[in-house]
């Protein structure tokens, strides 16, 4: 089956962002920029944070949107991509309404998630939740 | 360090002429790590002997190191300056988002020199300063509103640091602060004053990049153990669940926790202020500085009703941490926690150092109750012993200035006892008043000694609360030498910039071995080594400004109140400073 994230407790979180890190360093390298999960804070700390992650849609947007089919509909929800099929037109990133989308500015590309689950294993408070698309239907998002 | 890390740039602002260049300082870097090291350096290189503090020649330093935007808990912006509360080097740490921001702006340190024509804020990006009229922010009555404008007005949100000052900062207050994310500050020794005095509002700091590593698969390695050790580890649980504020009671009960003035280390309301009673009352949320997994920021959210509207409340989340229940609570006596929140409310709108404010309230307390001040003094309020909301004016008046006796309140308590008398109860080590440990001789010998004369220079709390193995006691000779080593071992803590709650996982070996598939190699002897020149440079700064620690002031008060080890010995405290005097020339 296939998996997805899953904001499970997002009142947990404190916005210490180890899951975007988490996310750069699957490629080996510092930063935040290569990281395909968001963490921001909802209007002031005091409000808590906002985690943006690809809800694996079933009928994905992004890739609805995409003129190349660099992103195309990954069997069980979401998307795979195929950087070599990408002109950069950033169509996807506008498409996604929760801006799941991220930007390779260098690139020019999109940085989609691929699903591997890294991030939440760094999460020290159990926010996100790595699990088969459908399983986790009560969660909250 | 890797060949494209950014960490070598230098970007150094000119606020006179507004302009600004990057410099690429590799050699800084190498020599000295980062923070710090490197910040200390760059005053020596920028700030001429003598300078103003809140002239246009004093430079502000801020450095991050190479740990930033790799490693957790490596999550700390030092700062740098002439202090214009001391008169001499000043130097404050803070957490929030800003080492992160720095890095990822593409910068190791930023310097701001010069002072502005009228009120500006920076806006500071990779390759791009934006110099933005401050002047609709300049006398805004709170310091939050101002970071709530400039979140507004520029974008970026998760990836940027919001550097601001409140009207204590505008005011020049000696000990105002600098307030990052609204609940994080640059809180000692008066950055604020001196942001104030270059008529600099804030700071937008935004960024977001790739840091490449050496070795990628020996980064995910040491990666992974110290994470998994700051997140496995008792401790750092301790700083998650409860934050500082765990050690009221058992300050407290020891008989170390400074109470009225130190008049007494015992504080009949401790129970009522400890951070269990903060936590199960007040905590609203707990929040994390940028790539630190414990979180220790604790948030109260306090519920206020309307003076005159019933049915109407208003709920504020307020930081609260050890040192701020110590001098905004025991220290003026307020057994009420909802009344020192909303001092603390106060104090953070006008953007004061929590600290000092506390001290320089609690003086004037004693003061006036010993007929030293009149009430005409104290603008026709009096102060006393947990009048929270008296206290609460008087924060008001610190940065209004009204009366003579609020001017000199407003450049701390080593000025006003000059001033006014009472010497003997002004509770300033150094120039800086104290922290929250009455623990023993060895805490207030660090306070003095210490080279930013704070509790975090060379934990002389720790050292009090750890006799010899032998049972005996330590000689003045061996407690210099250990807050000598202490402080040392910090100046490379300071240079990495890791918290200095992190201290346990950033073992000498485990730095060395985190740093390498940086592609910096170091041994642990090599750390040790910078550590001490960094120290040496910084205690070469200050006697070029004129620090003598012969010459340091003890307040009686400090000899005369109980400390868990007994008084403290004046004779003895004088003579460790002799030999530390000695020591450091």
């Amino acid at each position: 089956m296939a998996k997805r994230l899953y904001v499970v407790d997002v009142d947990r979180c404190v916005g210490c962002q180890s899951c975007m890190f988490a996310c750069a360093r699957r490629a080996g390298v510092g930063g935040t920029a290569g990281s395909r999960i968001g963490v921001r804070s909802a209007g002031g700390m005091r409000k808590g944070f906002i985690v943006v992650v690809c809800r694996a849609c079933a009928e994905p947007p992004c890739a609805r949107v995409c003129p190349t089919d660099a992103l195309a509909p990954r069997e069980g929800g979401g998307v795979r991509f195929r950087p070599e099929l990408c002109v950069g037109c950033g169509n996807c990133r506008d498409a996604c309404p929760f801006g799941a989308v991220s930007w390779d500015a260098a690139e020019a590309k999109p940085l989609v998630c691929v699903y591997c689950g890294v991030c939440a294993a760094y999460c020290p408070y159990d926010v996100l939740a790595f699990d088969e698309v459908g399983r986790n239907v009560d969660a909250s998002e | 360090m890797h060949p494209s890390d950014p960490l070598r740039r230098v970007l150094v602002i000119d606020l006179s002429k507004r302009a600004f260049e990057v410099v690429e300082r590799p050699d800084l870097f190498e020599a000295s790590i980062g923070g710090a090291g490197v910040a200390i350096r760059l005053l020596e290189e920028r700030c001429p002997p003598g300078a103003d503090p809140l002239g246009p020649e004093n430079p502000i330093v801020f450095a991050v190191g190479p740990l930033v935007g790799l490693y957790p808990l490596a999550s700390k912006t030092v700062a740098m300056f002439k202090s214009p509360h001391t008169g001499n080097l000043g130097e404050s740490h803070a957490g929030g988002r800003s080492a992160v921001s720095i890095r990822m702006a593409g910068y190791g340190a930023v310097v701001i020199t010069g002072r502005s024509p009228g009120p500006t804020y920076l806006v500071i990006e990779d390759g791009r300063v934006a110099f933005r009229d401050a002047s609709a922010l300049w006398g805004l009555r709170s310091s939050t509103t101002a970071g709530s404008v400039l979140r507004e007005r520029e974008g970026g949100s998760g990836h940027r640091s919001i550097l601001r000052i409140g009207p204590a900062g505008e005011a020049e207050v000696s000990y105002a602060c600098v307030i990052t994310e609204t609940y994080r500050h640059f809180g000692r020794l008066g950055l604020g004053a001196v942001f104030g005095s270059k008529r600099l509002k804030g700071i937008v700091i935004a960024g977001t990049r790739t840091l490449p590593v050496a070795d990628p698969g020996a980064y995910r390695r040491e990666y992974d153990a110290l994470f998994r050790a700051a997140t496995t580890s008792p401790a750092m649980r301790k700083y998650h669940d409860l934050g500082t504020p765990m050690n009221v009671l058992p300050l407290h009960e020891s008989g170390a926790l400074p109470t009225r003035n130190l008049r007494s280390t015992r504080f009949e309301a401790a129970e009522a202020i400890s951070g269990e009673a903060m936590a199960s009352r007040f905590l609203g949320r707990r929040l994390a500085c940028s790539h630190c997994p414990v979180a220790c920021i604790h948030l109260a959210a306090l519920r206020t009703p309307h003076p005159k509207e019933p049915y109407f409340y208003k709920t504020s989340m307020l930081g609260y941490d050890y040192e701020l229940i110590y001098a905004l609570g025991s220290m003026l006596g307020i057994a009420d926690p909802e009344g020192i929140l909303r001092l603390a409310d106060e104090v953070e709108i006008q953007g004061l150092d929590a600290m000092s404010a506390g001290v320089v309230l609690a003086w004037a307390t004693e003061a006036y109750e010993r007929g030293l001040v009149a009430k005409d003094d104290l603008d026709g309020i009096p102060l006393a012993w947990g009048d929270a909301e008296a206290y609460a004016s008087a924060v008001r008046r610190i940065v209004r200035r009204p009366t003579d006796l609020y001017r000199a309140l407003a450049r701390g308590v080593d000025h006003a006892s000059s001033v006014y008398g009472g010497r003997e109860f002004a509770l300033a080590l150094g120039g800086n008043e104290m922290p929250g440990y009455h623990t023993g001789p060895a805490c207030h010998l660090g306070f003095l000694t210490g080279s930013r004369h704070s509790h975090l220079d060379s934990a002389g709390y720790s050292l009090d609360q750890k006799p010899p193995a032998d049972g005996g006691e330590r000689t003045a000779e061996e407690t210099v030498a250990a807050l000598i080593a202490e402080e040392q071992w910090r100046q490379v803590l300071s240079s990495l910039v890791v918290c200095f709650f992190s201290r346990g996982l950033y073992a000498p070996d485990v730095v060395a071995r985190a740093l390498a598939p940086l592609g910096i190699a170091v041994t642990p002897a090599d750390l040790d080594r910078i550590g001490a020149e960094t120290l040496q440079r910084k205690w070469a700064f200050k006697r070029r400004e004129g620090f003598d620690a012969a010459r340091l002031r003890i307040p009686e008060r400090v000899c005369e109140t109980e400390t868990p080890l007994g008084r403290v010995d004046a004779d003895a405290l004088r003579r460790a400073l002799e030999h530390f005097a000695a020591l450091s020339s």
